[in-house]
């Protein structure tokens, strides 16, 4: 390892604010486009997995009343 | 040839694919992702002119390098569904741009933050980087435009015309550097002749573009999942899917 410690890491000779706060920004936006989609996803197919069970529901009333 | 691209005209086939690509690939992005970041940040060397500062090239150049590679990617898909009306095609332009985006920022990002202790400023309105800006402006353009249309098949015309027109910026953004010199450096890695660049520093910078073109790939195939079952969801494989709770 380059650096001697944990200290020295984070300081980087004075341009740890800059190199830090680049990989922490890039980090988020990693981060970001990864799990949004796949919230959509999820999200989709709870709410077509709900309606399925809707209409199911409501074709087993109608059969029931009829 | 012909089947092959019949399958990939069938949204099943694509959602079931992708899905059996993802399982692999996206563990295997982030594990480089992870590699590369701890590799550059602390077994490399300081640069002898910029010291530390320059580590920040690890994230920089692979996230410009594949935001100018997801543009082709989606200027194609548009050229495609523009003229062979692909659904597919329409489906991977949409998919591409918010990524090219997110890249493409993080690009801007990190070079400010560079260029304050390299140059002492973090913004100059220099070819290259104003070409980029340019870009991302391109790429929210087609995500824009994409939600301004009530009609989802003007709108995929409009933003595959909007993305072959965007294609001019690219070769301006790969020469701005030659072009017009002033605080950006060329490029330091060349496919003909020597690098300008030191081999303990180069491979984990191919490492790194390696690991940011997996990750749009991982990217590209989520947002085009997700629109897949959007786009399909009175069809009965995704009522099924929905059903199997997958």
């Amino acid at each position: 390892m380059y650096f001697d410690s944990v200290e020295a890491m984070l300081a980087m000779e004075g341009h740890g604010v800059f190199v830090w706060s680049a990989y922490v920004v890039t980090a988020v936006v990693i981060a970001l486009i990864l799990l949004l989609p796949l919230r959509r996803q999820r999200r989709l197919l709870r709410e077509l997995a709900a309606d399925e069970r809707r209409a199911r529901a409501v074709a087993a009333n109608a059969r029931g009343s009829s | 040839m012909w089947s092959f691209l019949h399958k990939l005209g069938s949204p099943p086939w694509l959602y079931a694919i992708s899905g059996s690509i993802l399982r692999w690939l996206l563990p295997l992005t982030l594990l480089a992702l992870a590699a590369g970041v701890v590799w550059g940040l602390l077994f490399t060397p300081p640069d002898f002119r910029q010291g530390n500062s320059y580590r920040i090239i690890y994230i920089h150049v692979p996230a410009a390098v594949v935001a100018l590679a997801g543009y082709y990617v989606m200027a194609t898909a548009g050229a495609i569904s523009l003229i062979w009306r692909m659904k597919m095609a329409d489906v991977a332009m949409k998919a591409a741009a918010p990524v090219g985006a997110a890249l493409t920022f993080a690009a801007l990002f990190t070079g400010a933050v560079w260029g304050k202790p390299t140059w002492g400023t973090y913004w100059v309105w220099d070819a290259r980087i104003t070409s980029m800006l340019l870009l991302l402006f391109l790429y929210l353009g087609v995500v824009v435009l994409y939600e301004a249309y009530e009609n989802k098949e003007a709108a995929g015309k409009a933003c595959a015309v909007l993305s072959l027109v965007g294609t001019v910026n690219i070769p301006i953004i790969y020469k701005s550097v030659d072009w017009w010199y002033s605080l950006h450096q060329p490029a330091s890695i060349k496919f003909t002749g020597d690098s300008t660049i030191d081999p303990s520093m180069l491979y984990p910078l191919l490492l790194m573009i390696c690991a940011f073109y997996a990750l749009f790939t991982c990217c590209l195939l989520l947002n085009m999942r997700a629109e897949l079952l959007q786009r399909e969801a009175r069809t009965g494989w995704v009522r099924k899917l929905a059903r199997g709770g997958e």
